[in-house]
């Protein structure tokens, strides 16, 4: 039976052995993406939403102290396979990558069509005339002009780079596509840009989004839903639509009364303290410290509570 | 103190001139010459063309373009470290390139300078304590006691509590926000009143970018300061400035209070900067952005004319792409090089 959703992430645990002990970087997270929908992962730095990306992925450094949970994509659980059938025909092929600082992320010593039509002949096993046709394809997609194919990455500006990327890992037409702060170097209308353009590859090509990003104003270009993250776990999930006007969780509420507004006129608020530590995180609510509302109840972990369709990790609804 | 005050009295004297703006650019314009196999000319960059602004007293501005228009040459010939190729930076009625060692010196101390990304901007192996040091020290402050109490002063003024935990700290033990205030605190050591932010929170998280933004506002009060603050985010601008000067390949095209800017901006280019940035809004996921098509030009050759003709689509052939645009006045006190306002 055909899977109505395209991902399904459950309980996925990421931990890293450092000689401090472990960082608790993905601490039982479980999201759920819907075929060409794009769902964006909110988080300030060092709340664990890279490592996210990389355990989807399984992009794991050497340093792995516990790495479990369940990651099905379209059905099939791809943390069962062993790590030459998911490079095989997970990897680019049902998902890829595009990495963040993207802009430094091709090779300076070959060229760009190279670079791109290169996991079409490794994934798709395509011959180098027929994966250089591809890349051509994939570049008028992203709006690269097709004479920059042998352009060496010097050449390009940060914005031309960055489609460059993205057309490398739309290049074996994966499904879904995991983009890792794709825009956080660009200037304002470079980014506005590269938005129009994965708004129109997602409309053509029907592919899946995972955004992970700390600018919550340009993620709103791209969100169909939004999770927010917090000291390794997902705090709230929901639709872009009403997480924009009334975020439930305290934290995602916080957050969305620091973002500046361009004609705005409300003071801005900012969170008094620190995320705790991924090493030695407080029992209880990973929030409760910093925030305003906590209660008795905070010193217990927060179960998932669903509102409407929408999920969030608070005693408040209970 | 008394020696350091001595000498600082004898620089302000120098310094008090007549004007009532603080700071005065005059036409002025910061070339790069392009060398070919390191001799022959092979042209200019001209990354500053012909700016002129004045900020007064206490004033806060920003100046807001993207990157490489020449806003961070600008600042730097501002700071005093490249020479202008023509025109003036006249700080205090004092012209910047009549300053001997000793005055550029005295200049240098008393403009501080926030950097964009605090973790390069400061040394990784020096501790906050010495880090603080270092400009007092320059600075010519000689007494030990003094300069201790300078630092505490400075770290308490950024809201480093305790102080004494964070004085042995070294940079990579900071938190982003932590670190920004470090260097925060070591532009307002030397008790400028002038503070030049080169981006200072782009490189923070939303929450904390907040909270720097209003110190430096909070300080900006204070110590009655005069501030240009850089940018490319067009959204924090209003909490921070008065006035905002939109920068576009080396030339100033709009300058204008910041409300009048936001609500009624007459640039092209301005609109479009507006336009593409975003504001949480789930309606923006189903609409595509109008976005000036190309990028902006090489400043090695920029366009004939106005420098945006190319991209614009208001352009006016035989106009636009053939004389340069002088600055209108649509309304009182709002400037723009755009011949759609003649």
């Amino acid at each position: 039976m055909a899977d109505e959703k395209l991902l399904r992430v459950k309980d996925l645990i990421l931990h890293f052995r450092t000689t401090h002990g472990a960082v608790q970087a993905v601490d039982g997270v479980s999201i759920e993406l819907a075929y060409n929908r794009a769902v964006v992962i909110l988080g300030e730095s060092g709340c664990g939403k890279s490592s996210l990306a990389k355990a989807i992925l399984r992009l794991l450094p050497r340093n792995v102290e516990k790495y479990s949970g369940e990651v099905i994509l379209g059905g099939q659980d791809v943390m069962k396979l062993d790590e030459e059938d998911f490079r095989l025909n997970v990897r680019w092929v049902g998902m890829s990558m595009v990495p963040q600082a993207a802009m430094n992320a091709l090779n300076p010593v070959l060229r760009v069509g190279e670079q791109v039509s290169e996991p079409a002949m490794i994934h798709l096993g395509m011959k180098k005339e027929e994966a250089t046709h591809a890349a051509l394809k994939m570049f008028q997609h992203v709006g690269v002009p097709g004479d920059f194919l042998s352009r060496y990455p010097f050449e390009l500006s940060g914005g031309m780079r960055q489609r460059v990327v993205i057309a490398m890992a739309l290049i074996t037409s994966p499904s879904l596509i995991i983009l890792d702060e794709p825009t956080s170097a660009l200037d304002v209308l470079t980014q506005a840009n590269i938005f129009n353009v994965l708004k129109r590859i997602k409309k053509e090509l029907g592919t899946s989004f995972i955004l992970i990003t700390h600018d919550i104003a340009t993620s709103s270009e791209l969100a169909d839903d939004v999770a927010v993250m917090y000291a390794g776990q997902i705090v709230e999930t929901g639709d872009a639509g009403r997480f924009f006007t009334a975020p439930l969780h305290p934290y995602s509420q916080k957050l969305m009364a620091s973002v500046p507004r361009l004609r705005g006129t409300k003071e801005l608020e900012f969170i008094v303290g620190q995320p705790p530590s991924l090493v030695d995180l407080p029992v209880g609510c990973r929030f409760a410290e910093r925030c305003g509302q906590r209660f008795e109840k905070c010193v217990q972990n927060p179960p998932v509570i669903q509102k409407d369709d929408r999920m969030v990790k608070c005693w408040l609804y209970q | 103190m008394s020696g350091e005050m001595q000498a600082q009295n004898e620089v302000i004297e120098k310094f008090s001139g007549e004007n009532t703006a603080l700071l005065s650019v005059q036409d002025l314009h910061v070339w790069f010459e392009l060398r070919r196999f390191g001799f022959g000319r092979a042209g200019y960059v001209r990354a500053v063309d012909g700016v002129s602004f004045e900020v007064g007293r206490g004033e806060a501005i920003a100046i807001v373009g993207e990157s490489g228009c020449g806003k961070s040459s600008l600042m730097k010939t501002i700071l005093g470290l490249y020479k202008p190729t023509n025109g003036k930076v006249i700080m205090d009625g004092q012209d910047l390139q009549s300053l001997d060692t000793k005055g550029l010196r005295w200049y240098h101390s008393h403009v501080g300078y926030v950097q964009q990304d605090p973790y390069g901007a400061l040394a990784p192996f020096m501790a906050v304590k010495k880090i603080l040091e270092e400009p007092l020290i320059v600075g010519g402050i000689k007494s030990g006691e003094e300069r201790e109490q300078r630092i505490q002063k400075a770290m308490e003024e950024v809201k480093l509590f305790p102080v004494e935990d964070f004085l042995g700290k070294y940079p990579h033990m900071l938190s982003g926000g932590q670190q920004q205030r470090v260097v925060i605190a070591r532009a307002m050591i030397m008790g400028p009143y002038f503070l030049v932010a080169d981006e200072p929170v782009s490189m923070l998280d939303a929450s904390v970018r907040v909270e720097i933004l209003k110190l430096l506002r909070g300080l900006q009060e204070e110590h009655h300061l005069s501030v240009i603050y850089i940018t490319h985010d067009l959204s924090t601008v209003s909490y921070f400035s008065e006035r905002i000067f939109v920068m576009y390949a080396g030339e100033l095209v709009e300058k204008a209070k910041v409300e009048r800017l936001l609500y009624n901006p007459c640039h092209p280019y301005t609109l479009a900067l507006l336009n593409g940035t975003s504001v949480p809004d789930a309606e923006n996921a189903k609409t595509f952005k109008e976005i000036p098509p190309g990028e902006p030009p090489s400043l090695v050759k920029p366009p004939e004319g106005c420098r945006f003709h190319p991209r614009c689509s208001k352009m006016i052939a035989g106009t636009c792409d053939v004389k340069v645009s002088p600055e209108f006045e649509p309304e009182p006190g709002h400037l723009v090089k755009c011949w759609l306002f003649q």
